[in-house]
């Protein structure tokens, strides 16, 4: 190809244990947008860190635009043209726009010239942005065209972006979207990791895909079904969540004017809340990031105790009890951040098990830990969720990222509880283990149970629950049973006009 | 070039092995800085830590004084521990066991002179209360207004200095001893005494406590749900709220406990090896039983080994400044290498040290 950007031959790099990339070649066109696909664990963020210059091959070698190409830190690969945004954002919630963007350059300008060139780029390419706001301010979709703007003005040419839509409602996705095609015109080349099928057969030219450290196929998205790039990323075909008939029992989780302050400077007060969930239903909770999930989560385990009568479980007042008390009652959760929150990084996934299933599972008796149980308890947590680990003595922060994930709602539903509530079940899980998370939250609901799902994915939730609502500003929407849904609405609900969908449509 | 990277997992191995490095790498440099003094290196460290056990002239003498120094060492290295564990840093230790002795020795002289067999557990009982309520002071403090558990229990120290020297030329001092500072001599009071229980071992009652302490904490540790909680809060203090465990509780919890051990030490060591209430009758143990529980990884067998080993450079280096002529200041330097050692070598725990970088190879 005469037009290739980034020619990627033979790249191999290999940790202890495990070959992350093995002999990957490909060839990113200029003005392309490339797509990388692959389950988590299949290599895709080693390959994205050798091209960025963090992480150096073991063999192999690039060349961009005809010159050889062996960065050794990321300034190197910035020099050279390539720019990258990350998955997780790294901006100081204290300072503002024009600050964060000057903290992560060489030879920043005055902070007038920089704020001008900011307020230019943002205008270029559609992506409003006040320089001057103070980033805390900012919602999901704000902070990452702070990371995007920051790639533009070293005006790369290539930009890696990592799974950026995961954070964002359907419309500021087209708007990124356009951001990108615009880009594309100039002749910016993009390489774009997603999990997000629909997405990349949208938006890529070609996509490259991993699995398993090598590289499977390349192909033109738009041409293969969604179906066909699953089953290449996992290598098999996978069961969707079955399709069910809900027969709704008795109420079991009430919440009735849930409010509660910030719990930081830059958290989310609740407003308000109010739902219920009955036996054998799950409903989903969708929203931007930050607009109040971790706090309704942390308000509902009992990491905070809310206001008499705000939150009920089966009839009985919980909202005094601490987490210990509500999971002694049937009432368990699972927070979203994995490493920190729901697990202790250093300690292994048996002592992981003890830290929520200690009653439930009487893993602990006379305030004694019985470790042999504590380890088959581990054991079962590994068998039944296929968490892919050595043992049950590694250390949690040694699992990646989707494994930790399974163990983590795995350890809840293997407690039996009568309601459970997750915040995001399926983030950064592959597309495998999340449809198996997603059938035993479906299966628990068979049972019994009473689920709560809160997610950024909206097709999973569109997929799994029956009724849908949408925070916004620590506010709950109005909720809908999701057969009556459509994309447009849920954005709109997700924006907080609940009740304005028409002056919006006009506007 | 070198770099460090981070293990996936953290190694077993090396957690054991640091402390033999950090002692090793202890002795080579020590020897080079007593070498400086004109003392042979060599000899030095002999004398330091060989000849207090095994000389054949004055091991005699010397060797009850191990348990006589590592009793009260690990009976508060052991209380301290349990908090680093959780992330409370309590380096008050000091203090909690100068006003643990202070309180013992009060409630046992009110009654002078009794021959009730009741007053040496009375004084035992208010010597534990007196260190937990001078620990409770910063533990209520972080707890209520957030204050660094650090800096309160550090100043603490100093304050009970000063009590100490106060009550030793006032309340408490011997109204027999003609004027001088100091309280009545315990040694020569049966009913308050903590004699040794095996003549010329070192064994008093405190050295038992440091064992009950030693197996009491390592079950609560392994075992115990209470022991797991703090551990879960020193890990990761988010989990730890998700897990149901009480910040406010795990901060009392730990420091309390370090209180009551820091306390009994004071006490057993005010009965017994110092035998009166006096103004340089703390030997800075309080401090020196921080390094004994890093030394010792912050578990109790650990601990036992560390203290054992921390209280023979201290006789160790008793000797080397008679028999040698060191200066007092050069061993104390020597103990400090330890802990410098120690947390140098303790980032390999994490770490691996890579050599060279790496090229891209064709």
């Amino acid at each position: 190809m005469a037009n290739t950007l980034l020619s990627i031959r033979g790249l191999t790099k290999a940790y202890p244990g495990v070959v992350a990339n093995d002999d990957v070649a490909f060839d990113i066109g200029k003005g392309e947008i490339h797509a990388l696909l692959g389950e988590n664990g299949a290599g895709k963020s080693t390959l994205v860190k050798m091209i960025y210059g963090l992480v150096q091959p073991d063999r192999g070698q690039m060349e961009l635009d005809g010159a050889a190409f062996a960065p050794t830190q990321p300034s190197q690969a910035r020099q050279s043209g390539v720019a990258m945004v990350f998955q997780h954002f790294s901006l100081f919630d204290a300072l503002n726009v024009a600050e964060n963007v000057a903290l992560g350059m060489e030879n920043p300008p005055k902070p007038r010239d920089l704020a001008k060139q900011i307020q230019e780029v943002s205008e270029t390419y559609g992506l409003p942005l006040d320089p001057y706001r103070t980033v805390g301010t900012l919602s999901a979709g704000e902070r990452q065209r702070v990371e995007i703007i920051r790639c533009l003005l070293q005006d790369p040419r290539l930009l890696i972006m990592d799974e950026p839509t995961s954070v964002l409602t359907p419309q500021e996705v087209e708007i990124l979207f356009e951001t990108l095609r615009k880009l594309k015109s100039e002749g910016t080349s993009i390489l774009y990791i997603s999990h997000k099928l629909e997405e990349i057969r949208a938006l890529c030219d070609h996509a490259t895909i991993l699995r398993l450290g090598k590289k499977v196929a390349t192909c033109t998205p738009a041409e293969t079904s969604a179906r066909e790039l699953a089953e290449m990323m996992v290598g098999s075909s996978f069961a969707t969540p079955q399709a069910r008939t809900v027969e709704t029992g008795e109420v079991l989780l009430e919440v009735r004017g849930l409010s509660l302050p910030s719990p930081g400077g830059f958290g989310t007060p609740l407003r308000d809340i109010g739902f219920e969930v009955r036996a054998g239903e799950v409903l989903g909770i969708g929203g931007v990031a930050g607009n109040g999930q971790d706090e309704l989560l942390a308000a509902l385990s009992g990491e905070r105790t809310s206001k008499p009568g705000s939150v009920l479980l089966k009839g009985n007042d919980v909202s005094a009890m601490g987490p210990t008390e509500r999971r002694g009652s049937g009432l368990l959760s699972a927070p979203e951040e994995r490493l920190g929150h729901a697990a202790a990084p250093n300690m292994s996934l048996i002592e992981n098990g003890v830290l929520t299933a200690g009653r439930r599972r009487g893993l602990v008796s006379g305030g004694f830990i019985s470790w042999p149980k504590a380890k088959d308890f581990a054991a079962e947590v590994i068998e039944r969720f296929d968490v892919r680990t050595p043992g049950p003595g590694t250390a949690a922060r040694a699992l990646s990222g989707g494994n930790l994930q399974k163990f983590v709602v795995g350890r809840e539903i293997l407690q039996s509880p009568e309601v459970l509530v997750v915040n995001q079940p399926t983030w950064g899980v592959d597309a495998a283990a999340a449809a198996a998370i997603r059938q035993a939250l479906l299966d628990l609901a068979a049972q019994g149970a009473a689920i709560v799902v809160i997610s950024q994915d909206l097709d999973e939730l569109m997929e799994i629950a029956d009724r849908f609502g949408a925070v916004n500003e620590g506010r709950l929407s109005e909720l809908r049973p999701v057969s009556s849904l459509d994309m447009e609405q849920i954005g709109l609900m997700m924006g907080g006009a609940h009740d304005m969908e028409v002056a919006h449509a006009d506007a | 070039m070198i770099s460090l990277e981070k293990r996936q997992q953290p190694s077993q191995v090396i957690t054991a092995i640091t402390p033999l490095i950090a002692v090793a790498l202890t002795m080579i440099v020590g020897g080079i800085l007593f070498s400086f003094y004109g003392a042979d290196p060599v000899e030095s460290i002999r004398v330091i830590f060989w000849d207090p056990m095994f000389n054949q002239q004055f091991a005699g003498f010397t060797r009850p004084q191990l348990l006589v120094k590592a009793g009260p060492l690990i009976l508060i290295a052991i209380g301290l521990s349990i908090g680093f564990r959780a992330g409370i840093w309590n380096i008050g230790a000091e203090g909690q066991y100068i006003v643990g002795a202070i309180c013992g020795a009060g409630a046992g002289l009110a009654f002078y002179p009794s021959e009730s067999p009741l007053i040496f557990p009375l004084m035992i009982l208010c010597g534990a209360l007196g260190g937990l309520a001078w620990a409770m002071i910063p533990a209520f403090l972080k707890v209520r207004f957030g204050t660094n558990e650090i800096l309160v229990s550090l100043m603490l120290v100093y304050v009970a200095q000063n009590i100490l020297i106060s009550v030793s030329t006032g309340l408490l001092r011997n109204p027999e001893g003609m004027g001088f500072p100091g309280s009545r001599n315990f040694k020569q009071w049966d009913a308050a005494h903590n004699a040794e229980i095996i003549a010329n071992t070192g064994m008093h009652w405190g050295v038992v406590a440091a064992f009950i302490a030693v197996i009491g904490a390592y079950v609560m540790m392994a075992r115990h749900i209470q022991g797991f909680n703090i551990r879960l809060s020193g890990e990761a203090p988010r989990a730890a709220r998700f897990a149901g465990v009480n910040p406010g509780r795990v901060v009392f919890l730990c420091l309390g406990l370090a209180g009551l051990l820091a306390g009994l030490a004071g006490l057993f060591e005010v009965t017994g090896p110092a035998g009166q209430v006096s103004g340089q009758f703390n030997a800075g143990y309080g401090f020196t039983a921080i390094i004994v529980a890093f030394l010792g990884r912050l578990h109790p067998i650990g601990i036992l080994l560390a203290g054992l080993l921390m209280a023979l450079t201290y006789i160790g280096g008793e000797l080397a400044q008679l028999m040698l002529g060191l200066p007092g200041a050069a061993i104390q330097l020597f103990q400090g290498m330890l802990l410098f050692f120690l947390l140098a070598t303790d980032v390999f725990t994490n770490y691996r040290l890579r050599f060279g970088k790496r090229e891209v190879l064709s």
